[in-house]
């Protein structure tokens, strides 16, 4: 008896408690605690960058820490024509080549990766987890084993032979991974379509995989870019004798103490936002063309 | 979901080939920038080094022996393993509500895709510049330290804010934060709405769909996200050493030295065992979640 009369108490206490959340205009507390944690996030994310962007244009008098003093462009010049900031302008011009050479390797790589890894073959298990351990091991590691490698071979270490390799066991994992995702919200019937139609297996990746996945490869070719642009730990030991932009960054955090450090960041912000604003703007481009077509088609 | 996975992946055998072909780019890159160079570093390690940097082709464990007798190691690896783990902790923490934010509680749709991508869009940019972007902010002169002075909360600026392990874990979490928004968010998306309103008419507690529904759906993305938290940590030395001021050292920030004086066989030594601490922590990461079904589904 009392048990029943405890179960029907518990029953109106979830019905109300179920009507609460029906209704739909009234957020939870919950709501607004995360409101502040995302805005915390946010600004926490993008605070510390604005703060260097704004303090790179101080004047000759110009420290590292605010208040701002004066207003110029004396760091962007000292950057790109002082010794001491070490060849800031040679490393940009071969980050971003090696960065090139990367993401199309990668887009390449990871995009034949994906098609192969969407039915299971004799060794899909292995290839699989040396994916995943390339992925996980420490840079430094793979860079000694790298350097020591070519040492042996008597080879020269450079960073478009040895760091090309070491930022590409990184890359492409990472890449095959982000194209798994893409390739998972692909129908599988498209394909079967073309197939039954009598399209090829070229043709089938010609005129069918490739359009419809080309956004998600173009968010593989920007990880690609962006982690190539960026990478430091497997490029310090395979670059040789010259420098990627990260490793004279790298240097400058050891030797310089001026604005210049951050109107190194500004440019290199710069140069990132470029990249991504290209990107987004062929994606839109593809996606507008796509609908276009099927409109006209319809 | 894992039926569906089966179904459509038959078993081809003639289709061996066509997939070890389309696969042959990744192996031709993993094998000789992978996997010998990890051989190399193995073969390394059991090696003698003479005075001069090179390396003699004498077996011996003395690199072996010294790296598991020296109190650095333990010294270091309790270092490093702190800082993972307060980063992990940190950025799961804030990446898991960042993500259910975006996923549950924002309704406009459009609205949670600009939201995500503004979390996304400094990942674009370079993580060094991003970790240097806080010495403006932290430093002794710097902004924390002023406004905080200025409204008296304290007199004396606070010297543990830069150059210290505070900052490293700082500089940790604005990194790496978003590796753990990103899966947890593509989890969560898959989560049907209708089962979170089927518990709550049922009368389910907030705390009873977080238990039981929200955070074991999401739990692949956790898994993921944390994978790529540990290893980077576990790996890096560019932040340990340049935020903590050279106050603070990590495994790899020890191998780095070693390989500076041209100590490659101790070196490897060193690297053979971190490799080991990091893939024994991946594994039972892995034990938890099937990733490949988790990215394939």
């Amino acid at each position: 008896m009392n048990a029943t009369q405890a179960s029907i108490a518990d029953l109106a206490k979830r019905t109300r408690r179920a009507a609460k959340y029906r209704d739909e205009n009234r957020r939870p507390w919950t709501f607004w605690v995360l409101v502040a944690l995302f805005a915390a996030y946010v600004l926490a994310l993008y605070g510390p960058m604005l703060c260097i962007y704004v303090l790179s244009f101080q004047d000759l008098r110009g420290g590292l820490v605010f208040p701002m003093k004066g207003l110029s462009l004396h760091w962007f010049v000292d950057l790109f024509t002082q010794v001491r900031t070490g060849d800031v302008k040679g490393g940009f011009e071969r980050s971003i080549i090696l960065a090139i050479l990367v993401t199309v390797l990668t887009v390449v790589g990871s995009f034949m990766a994906g098609l192969a890894f969407r039915r299971r073959f004799r060794g899909d298990g292995i290839v699989f987890y040396l994916m995943i351990g390339s992925l996980v091991a420490p840079g430094l590691v793979l860079g000694i084993g790298i350097g020591l490698l070519f040492q042996y071979f008597g080879l020269t270490a450079s960073w478009y032979t040895s760091a090309l390799g070491a930022q590409l066991s990184w890359t492409l994992p990472f890449g095959v991974l982000v194209m798994f995702a893409v390739m998972s919200r692909f129908d599988r019937a498209w394909e079967e379509a073309a197939r039954d139609l009598g399209a090829s297996r070229w043709q089938i990746i010609r005129m069918i995989v490739i359009p419809i996945l080309a956004p998600g490869i173009v968010a593989v070719a920007l990880f690609g870019f962006t982690l190539s642009y960026d990478e430091f730990s497997r490029t310090l030991q395979t670059s040789g004798p010259l420098n990627t932009l990260p490793l004279e960054i790298w240097s400058m955090t050891l030797n310089v103490t001026s604005p210049s450090l951050y109107a190194l960041g500004t440019v290199t912000t710069l140069a990132s936002f470029l990249i991504i604003g290209v990107c987004l703007g062929a994606i839109a481009v593809m996606q507008k063309r796509r609908s276009n077509q099927s409109g006209s088609q319809q | 979901m894992s039926s569906s996975a089966d179904i459509s992946r038959p078993k081809p055998a003639r289709g061996n080939i066509a997939s070890w072909f389309y696969v042959s780019p990744l192996v031709l890159v993993l094998v000789p920038f992978f996997v010998v160079p990890i051989l190399v570093v193995l073969v390394a390690s059991f090696l003698e080094n003479d005075a001069y940097g090179g390396i003699v082709a004498n077996f011996t464990l003395a690199n072996y022996a010294s790296v598991f007798t020296s109190a650095l190691t333990w010294k270091l690896y309790l270092s490093t393993i702190k800082f993972a783990v307060m980063t992990w902790v940190l950025s799961l923490g804030i990446g898991f509500w960042i993500a259910y934010f975006l996923v549950f509680h924002v309704r406009n749709q459009l609205l949670a895709i600009g939201l995500f991508l503004l979390c996304t869009v400094p990942f674009w940019t370079s993580n060094i510049i991003r970790m240097i972007s806080w010495i403006p902010l932290l430093g002794k002169n710097g902004l924390v330290n002023s406004a905080l002075m200025a409204t008296g909360v304290i007199d004396q600026p606070l010297e543990f804010l830069l150059f210290s392990d505070f900052a490293v874990v700082v500089a940790y979490a604005h990194q790496l934060t978003i590796f753990m928004i990103v899966p947890i968010f593509n989890a969560m998306s898959r989560i049907d709405k209708r089962t979170l309103e089927a518990a709550r008419d049922a009368g389910a507690s907030r705390l009873d769909i977080m238990r039981h529904i929200v955070v074991p759906l999401s739990r692949n993305g956790i898994a993921l996200g944390s994978i790529f938290v540990l290893s980077i940590v576990m790996g890096d030395f560019f932040v340990v050493k340049v935020m903590s001021g050279g106050g603070s050292a990590s495994v790899v920030s020890a191998l780095f030295e070693d390989i500076a004086v041209l100590q490659y066989p101790p070196a490897a030594a060193a690297a053979v065992v971190l490799l080991l601490v990091v893939v024994v922590m991946i594994a039972l990461i892995l034990r938890t979640v099937d990733v490949r079904k988790e990215l394939a589904r």
